[in-house]
């Protein structure tokens, strides 16, 4: 018999939080705003499902309902995107070492 | 234009992209390259999602406008944000993930077809569970950080607001929410959709009224873990292993962190979640206090005592924020380091209003990073260290937890501030911090109070100093 592909993914899921565990352990607390913005960046990748639902096959009839979902969805990611990696990256240019003289 | 398994291949590269990302994040050296691995697995993500949909038409345009308007506005925010803001910063980003996982959630339930789920009505079991569980999680953490935002924006009190039977409901809803969902996977019914994400709103809104201002890093790290599991049961829903992964990776995140956040209050994640201190301990603090004697000086004798000392340990908390005095304390520290003190700071793992708050302030204000320690690195350097500057910070610098069973705080780490030969105490007045009681360390011999705000207290010292 065949595995459904659904277990399949279950496992990715599973072990990518098990992945998640022993990475985000080892980041050090200074970083833990940094974390918080990095991480909120990259949960925005559900633009690929907004961008997905706005083009949603027919070209004819682009305002149906599901695209307007999927359009709204994409601003809101690609505020989370843009700003959540800038305000990353400004923040972690500021943590500097001791110069040493 | 390229095929369902090449995109699955890059999807799985932005997924380990984004890994490198959260890694990087070990030590502020590879931090910045860290940043970048992940821009590029969002890059890939997004490149490759147009390139498999492969429909240049005029909806495509609409797309990168979309794209465009919502970057610039991120983009604007990102630069003008002053880091005393954060928390509020991150609080509303959140929001936004949660309402963009509702959306896309809608739009795959009323046109299932174009992510290959079923039609309508006939959505597949799975595709229907993991989809209303992405879009209520979704729901949750968008009403849910939207009070967190107001609260911490100050536009909403950040007391406790609680009422009876409250956990009650909260529960009767919770409930309900599963229970609706079991019948939305026996009817397919538009309206029952539409109940759990509106429910889904409300209870969101319920769980996070209850929870005080001081309790705000456990509730975003929180809320952070959330819009995690959103994103990951929505990337179930489009079989995305780029979205399964990051939802993972996210989801644990914030749930490590809450237990961080919890752990350096000694309290279970349930007493923060249920709502704690703040609203149980008004009574006690309305107690009729004994009039207790304190030592209060001006910044001429604060001033002497740090110049006179061979070392100095700084406790910033959620004051120095507020009063946006991390650049002021940053002078003061390099005066006294010109006159030969050691200065280094010591920051507990609640301090501000999320976690690293403090870091991130210090940072911003040109603080060499290896000049700030955790808890446990500077705990023990108190006894041996001439003077303690607490500015801002107040329960984590409290000797009660340690000494006094009967204290709401007992058992919650605190820095060992006391045992330094003289503490330096700036805060406006004896008022209790945010726990409700009495902080024992103001009746010290060895402490001075300086009753001040804080900015312009440091301002003075360095004009003494």
């Amino acid at each position: 018999m065949e595995i459904d592909p659904f277990i399949f993914r279950l496992s990715i899921f599973i072990l990518s939080i098990f992945l998640g565990y022993y990475v985000v352990w080892s980041v050090t607390p200074s970083l833990h705003t940094p974390l918080m913005s990095v991480t909120n960046a990259i949960s925005s990748v559900i633009i690929v499902g907004a961008i997905i639902a706005s083009l949603s096959g027919v070209s004819e009839n682009t305002f149906e309902v599901s695209n307007i979902f999927g359009f709204l969805a994409i601003i809101l990611a690609a505020v989370n995107i843009f700003g959540g990696f800038l305000v990353t990256q400004r923040m972690l240019k500021m943590y500097k070492k001791k110069k040493k003289k | 234009m390229i095929s369902t398994n090449l995109s699955a291949v890059f999807y799985l590269i932005s997924g380990i992209l984004f890994i490198l990302a959260l890694r990087g994040l070990s030590s502020p050296e590879t931090s910045r390259k860290g940043n970048y691995f992940g821009m590029a697995g969002m890059t890939i993500a997004i490149i490759v999602t147009f390139l498999f949909i492969g429909n240049f038409s005029t909806g495509l345009i609409y797309v990168l406008v979309l794209l465009l308007i919502g970057g610039s506005i991120g983009a604007f925010i990102a630069f003008r944000i002053p880091m005393t803001a954060m928390p509020e910063l991150v609080a509303g980003f959140h929001s936004l993930v949660g309402l963009a996982a509702v959306f896309v959630a809608i739009s795959a339930f009323i046109k299932p077809e174009v992510f290959n789920l079923g039609t309508i009505g006939n959505i597949k079991l799975a595709s229907l569970i993991e989809m209303s569980l992405g879009a209520g999680i979704g729901a949750i953490t968008f009403s849910g950080s939207l009070i967190a935002f107001l609260k911490l924006q100050g536009i909403m009190s950040g007391s406790p607001i609680t009422f009876k039977g409250q956990h009650f409901i909260n529960l009767i809803i919770g409930l309900s929410i599963i229970i609706l969902i079991y019948f939305l996977c026996k009817t397919q019914s538009q309206n029952l959709f539409w109940t759990i994400i509106l429910i889904s709103f409300l209870i969101g809104f319920l769980l996070i009224i209850p929870i005080g201002g001081a309790d705000m890093p456990v509730v975003i790290s929180m809320l952070n873990s959330y819009s995690g599991w959103a994103a990951a049961g929505i990337g179930f829903t489009l079989e995305n292993t780029a979205l399964i992964i990051t939802g993972a990776l996210v989801g644990s995140s914030g749930a490590i962190l809450s237990y961080i956040m919890c752990k350096g209050m000694n309290r279970s994640f349930f007493n923060v979640i249920l709502g704690g201190w703040g609203a149980s301990n008004q009574s006690l603090s309305k107690l009729p206090k004994e009039k207790k004697p304190v030592k209060s000086g001006n910044a001429d004798d604060a001033a002497f005592l740090m110049k006179n000392a061979s070392s100095v340990i700084i406790v910033p908390g959620y004051g120095m924020a507020v009063a946006q005095a991390q650049h002021a304390l940053r002078e003061m520290a390099d005066t006294l380091k010109k006159n030969g003190v050691k200065v280094s700071y010591a920051i507990h793992p609640v301090a501000g209003r999320m976690p690293g708050h403090m870091n991130v302030l210090l940072a911003e204000a040109n603080v060499p990073y290896d000049e700030v320690f955790e808890l446990e690195e500077i705990n023990n350097d108190f006894s041996n260290c001439d003077v303690a500057y607490v500015i801002g910070a107040n329960d984590v610098t409290n000797p009660v937890a340690k000494s006094d069973p009967q204290s709401p705080i007992y058992g919650m780490p605190v820095l060992n501030v006391e045992k330094s030969k003289s503490v330096l105490f700036v805060k406006r007045s004896l008022s209790p911090g945010y726990a409700g009681i009495d902080n024992d360390l103001f009746y010290r011999d060895n402490t001075l109070m300086l009753f001040a705000d804080a900015k312009k207290m440091t301002e003075d010292i360095i004009k003494s100093l």
